[in-house]
């Protein structure tokens, strides 16, 4: 599960990159930066979920 | 007028930029005695004798790999929606015809080697008394070789997060004149990284309770380091300015005295909520406090005013503790020099802070997407890097050898032969 979530948040980077690409106003490119940052916690929170988890296997 | 254009650089801001360099490796020294009081008696030799190891592994390898990628001021790129990305510098192999570029240039490989210097360093501490040094040194070779360079060119040399202002109207493009990002926010991360892969100290989590409190030995190193490292960032803080802000030496005092406030009102937040909290002060945790606020004056320093740096102290100062005590009570993840806290979590927020003290409109988002970049980007290819490298070299020492500690089992010696070493209780 570690793995699965350090995957998920390079799908964040790509979101807001393609934030600043697509959008010219501001209001969607905060939006959608700011998005793809919480796709990053999303990923990140897994990642750190499956290390507590294998921590009380052990 | 060509937008990329050097601009002059008069030998009153060469002979300036110089000494504040000469005087910036202090900061190196204060976070690596930080490291060392942090850690067990048993294993302070290995610390200090690991962090000039990775120190000199990390400049040799950037010196003959990463320095051609890092600063050249040209690079490839490609084409997305009519805008340059630069991704990747390329200049001369191993530092070749140094001597004939530019002093302006000259100045920013030696203020580069400082940064990678400082950012191998910051991981060493997280992985105290399990993490082996020829682990460490060769982590450092891969953030020197790879991921540095990478990050530099993107964020000091021409790379595409310094031009988003130019290509996509973000404010003047991603700004971190101090390294919060490259240095601190890498080297925090980094830190997770191995303390992911190396695991925690033998007993630190018991099967049932709360983890066991596993103290620094040495509380006057970490204090003292503090200090030192303030002489050192204050440099530090003021040469990254004049190079990769062009900001001109009379608006350095300025950025000395929010360095300044940004430790002080950290600190000062720090000492008020563990004295709430736990009736005294904790001198570790003041202590991560004020490095955090350092770290954060780092992003901010040359952007805000004297009262916005003391407010962005005063919330790196609040969020340090808290993140230090929800990593161990909640998340197990043992770090004994908090640098995940104090490196990772204070240096996004000094990114953050800078984006919102900006007056250019659009500075915050090309803020964030720098953030997007450490979190979605980088992270990712540390851990996959770290996790082969594990593959290879084990991160982690010998069980015998955290038992009798690191300086015994890597040195042969200890740093205090004058004095028992207690043995560690875990291993009743």
């Amino acid at each position: 599960m570690k793995n699965a979530g350090l995957l998920v948040m390079p799908a964040g980077f790509f979101l807001a990159v393609a934030a600043i690409v697509l959008f010219s106003s501001p209001a969607p490119r905060a939006i959608f930066v700011l998005s793809g940052l919480i796709v990053e916690l999303i990923g990140l929170t897994v990642a750190v979920r499956a290390h507590l988890a294998s921590r009380g296997e052990k | 007028m060509d937008p990329y254009a050097a601009l002059p650089f008069p030998e009153t801001a060469f002979a300036l930029t110089l000494v504040l360099l000469l005087l910036a490796p202090l900061a190196i020294a204060g976070v690596a005695l930080i490291n060392t009081g942090l850690g067990r008696a048993r294993s302070a030799a290995q610390s200090l004798l690991g962090s000039l190891v990775i120190v000199a592994v990390a400049v040799i390898v950037f010196a003959l790999i990463g320095a051609t990628f890092a600063y050249p001021p040209v690079g490839y790129l490609f084409q997305i929606a009519g805008k340059p990305w630069n991704w990747i510098g390329h200049g001369h192999f191993a530092l070749s015809g140094l001597g004939a570029e530019s002093v302006e240039t000259q100045l920013g490989i030696l203020f580069e080697f400082l940064a990678v210097a400082f950012a191998v360093i910051i991981a060493w501490g997280s992985g105290a008394d399990r993490w082996r040094i020829a682990a460490g040194a060769a982590a450092a070779a891969i953030l020197a070789a790879i991921v540095f360079p990478l990050l530099a060119y993107w964020v000091w040399g021409t790379g595409w997060l310094a031009q988003l202002g130019l290509n996509f109207a973000l404010g003047q493009g991603f700004l971190d004149g101090g390294g919060a990002s490259l240095v601190h926010v890498l080297g925090g991360l980094s830190a997770l990284v191995v303390v992911w892969i190396a695991g925690p100290r033998k007993g630190k989590f018991p099967r049932e309770g709360l983890s066991t409190a596993m103290p620094g030995h040495n509380a006057v190193y970490v204090l003292f380091g503090c200090l030192l490292a303030l002489v050192g960032w204050l440099a530090w803080n003021m040469a990254g300015a004049i190079l990769w802000l062009n900001i001109t030496p009379t608006a350095l005092p300025v950025i000395a005295i929010d360095t300044l406030l940004s430790a002080a009102g950290a600190l000062a937040a720090t000492f008020a909520i563990t004295r709430i909290r736990f009736g005294k002060p904790d001198a570790s945790l003041c202590a991560n406090g004020w490095l955090a606020g350092l770290v954060t004056s780092s992003a901010c320093a040359s952007i805000a005013t004297p009262v916005e740096a003391l407010i962005a102290g005063i919330v790196a100062g609040i969020i340090t503790p808290v993140f230090v005590e929800l990593l161990e009570l909640a998340l197990s993840i043992d770090d004994p020099s908090g640098a995940i806290s104090v490196h990772a979590v204070s240096g996004i927020w000094g990114l953050i802070a800078a984006g919102i003290f900006s007056s250019a409109p659009g500075q915050l988002i090309a803020q964030l997407v720098g953030i997007a970049t450490l979190l979605g980007l980088i992270l990712p290819l540390v851990y996959l890097l770290f996790w082969l490298l594990n593959r290879v070299l084990p991160f982690r020492v010998e069980a015998d050898g955290e038992r009798i500690g690191m300086d015994l089992h890597e040195l042969g010696g200890g740093a205090y032969p004058e004095f028992v070493i207690h043995r560690d209780d875990s291993y009743r």
